[in-house]
């Protein structure tokens, strides 16, 4: 029998037995749609978190005190206690050939003050440098100027919600704050940035890192954030800073360093393994369609019993028969499969339409992957029902008793 | 052109054995109009189905056009059937949701003959067999006689040399039975050998050769 008469054949038998068809192609629909949903549902829920990363900056390392086994973990609770980071350690690094630039950060919570009103807001200390780092943008003013790290200004850039907090409508640049005991300057507002991961900058206050330390009455850093040179010197520039400050501590290497991209690889493994936890759940369903494919062809087979006797009495042997209850499940899993994908993609555009701040991705193996799964899964729990179409005896298939 | 030689048929129904068929010995010509004949149950379409390689016999040999096709493997059997032997049922078996045309198509479909070659086959067939404003019909859009045509026409097809009729005349009234037989004759005269069941004495009698079976046995056997 020729291919094209073998698919004709079995389009011709299965529009022929609507109820059947249209429970078949339901339970494979549902099954493609619900795997294709959630995995591109996992994947939207990656690409969200991997640009939230990447609008913090790139090439990011961050150097924080005390050392720890595995990287990303938190510094060790005991042991010796391990050696601060200082203003020196982080001027240090800028003489490495793979760091563009660094910012020491030094964080704290302050009381923030303008005439009657008053905040309790994150204050923190940092360097020109941290602007362009963390993609920070401005609306009014300007950022922290350059300088010589070690010697403080009293000037400030703040977030755009405390400055509708503290100033409402007033002119803010120039205009002067207490944070805590001290008195800064309004340089800059920074452009709202709402939520990213946690910080909320828009509440921040930024002041530079010696004012910081001596606003909290430290010596020592909270971290140091560096950017490197490009994508392929993190490696060294990690290497490296490393080795400058185990040198600058008397041989003790009592620094972590972590680099953004790890962090993200580890987040990306969390939701990658997410994913296809949720795309496998969803995968059962498919079995079920399966099955009810094996149920409803061998109904099918048992009712065109006489057909199949008649098909062998013309001359088809039984591979003949075996392909064509198999082209039959085939094609329906591949139509339900289909109209799965078509529900799929229909489902995601109506949840994008809701959510327009969350990037809905369809992933782009789903569809591929959810109709091979599908033809498989047609083809699998076909066998049985074909072969018992197979293994019919003609003339009994062919009497009626 | 047929011979059989000590065929048995023993089917298994729970404790009993049930003989259909016992020391079955036959030799037919090829062009014979054989008509077999005998009460129910006493293993008329059991013959048939073995002449027709739908049913394996349990011992004994069968030889058509020469070659043993007892000892073939089912897909040479398939063969055989395909090429060799039409059938023609009581219950006539066509396809329902199959047009009159793409019914006398299948076997021809089945043995995977280009579209152009069947059309035109086809359209002989339907034109030979009074059917062409029936072509686009499906079979319950036919009277009984018009669908055993149908059924003959697809039974010819492929240019057989063995037509296997069970009773096709069972279930048709006795005008629509007597053109199918005429069909069925003339199809003899072209040379076909006919083998045909049937319990109607009338129709046994315009048969050239007569079988009477009984309990399994060939009782008579006018050739
Ligand atoms: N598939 C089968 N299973 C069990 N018994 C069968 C089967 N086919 C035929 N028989 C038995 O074999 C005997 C002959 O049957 P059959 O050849 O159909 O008779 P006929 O066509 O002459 O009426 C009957 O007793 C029948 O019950
Ligand atoms: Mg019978």
């Amino acid at each position: 029998m020729q291919l094209r008469d073998t698919l004709r054949f079995s389009v011709h038998a299965v529009a022929s037995y609507r109820a059947r068809t249209l429970l078949m192609l339901l339970a494979m629909a549902i099954g493609v749609a619900s795997v294709v949903l959630l995995v591109s549902l996992g994947e939207s829920a990656r690409h969200y978190v991997a640009n939230q990363f990447s609008s913090l900056g790139t090439n990011l390392l961050i150097v924080l005190p005390g050392r720890s086994e595995t990287t990303g973990g938190p510094p060790p609770l005991l042991g010796a206690t391990p050696r601060d980071l200082t203003l020196d350690d982080a001027l240090a690094l800028t003489r490495l050939s793979s760091v563009r630039r660094m910012s020491p950060i030094v964080v704290g919570s302050a009381p923030v003050s303008r005439h009657q009103l008053e905040r309790e807001v994150l204050v923190v200390g940092a360097t020109a440098e941290l602007a362009a780092m963390r993609h920070l943008k401005l609306i009014q003013g300007r950022f922290l100027p350059a300088g010589d790290p070690t010697r403080g200004m009293s000037i400030c850039v703040i977030g755009v919600k405390l400055k509708t907090e503290l100033f409402g409508g007033d002119q803010v640049l120039g205009q002067w704050l207490r944070i805590g005991d001290r008195r800064f300057r309004v340089n800059g507002v920074l452009a709202p940035t709402g939520m990213s991961l946690g910080d909320d900058i828009d509440e921040t206050v930024i002041i530079p890192v010696a004012n910081a330390q001596a606003l909290f009455n430290t010596a020592s850093l909270f971290r140091i954030l560096v950017e490197a040179t490009a994508d392929d010197t993190i490696a060294t520039a990690k290497e490296r800073i490393s080795a400058t400050i185990t040198q600058r501590h008397d041989g003790e290497d009592d620094i972590t360093v972590i680099s953004q991209d790890a962090i993200l690889a580890t987040f990306d493994k969390i939701f990658r393994t997410l994913t296809l936890a949720v795309g496998g759940i969803a995968a059962i369903s498919l079995v079920v369609a399966g099955i009810m494919i094996m149920n409803v062809m061998l109904v099918a087979v048992s009712n065109r019993r006489a057909e199949v006797g008649l098909m062998k009495a013309l001359g088809a042997p039984r591979r003949h028969i075996l392909r064509i209850f198999l082209t039959e499940s085939a094609l329906l899993s591949l139509a339900g499969a289909l109209l799965g994908l078509i529900a799929a993609a229909a489902g995601l555009r109506v949840l994008a339409a809701f959510l327009p701040q969350f990037p809905i991705v369809i992933a782009d193996w789903s569809a591929p992957l959810a109709l091979g799964v599908a033809v498989t899964t047609g083809l699998i729990f076909g066998i049985l029902p074909a072969r018992a179409a197979s293994r019919l005896p003609a003339a009994e298939a062919l009497a009626r008793r | 052109m047929i011979r059989l030689d000590g065929i048995e048929r023993v089917f298994q129904v729970g404790e009993e054995a049930v003989h259909a068929l016992h020391q079955v010995d036959l030799t037919v010509a090829a062009g014979e109009y054989v008509a077999i004949m005998g009460p129910s149950g006493s293993g008329k379409s059991t013959l048939l189905n073995i002449l027709g390689l739908l049913d394996r016999p349990d011992r004994g040999s069968y030889f058509l056009a020469g070659a043993k096709v007892s000892d073939l493997g089912e897909e040479q059997q398939a063969q055989v059937r395909r090429h060799q032997i039409g059938f023609v049922f009581q219950f006539f078996h066509l396809v329902p949701r199959l047009s009159a045309a793409e019914n006398i198509e299948l076997p021809l479909t089945l043995a995977g003959v280009d579209p152009a070659e069947r059309t035109r086959r086809v359209d002989t067939a339907l034109t030979a067999f009074g059917l062409a404003d029936r072509a686009r019909h499906r079979p319950d859009q036919l009277s009984g006689g018009q669908r055993q045509r149908v059924a003959i026409a697809r039974a010819v097809i492929m240019h057989p040399k063995l037509i296997l009729a069970d009773e096709p005349t069972g279930n048709l009234d006795r005008a629509a039975g007597t053109e199918v037989i005429e069909i069925l004759e003339g199809l003899n005269r072209e040379g076909l050998t006919l083998i045909m069941v049937t319990h109607d004495p009338e129709l046994g009698d315009r048969a050239h050769r007569r079988i009477r079976m009984v309990d399994g046995s060939i009782e008579a056997d006018s050739g």
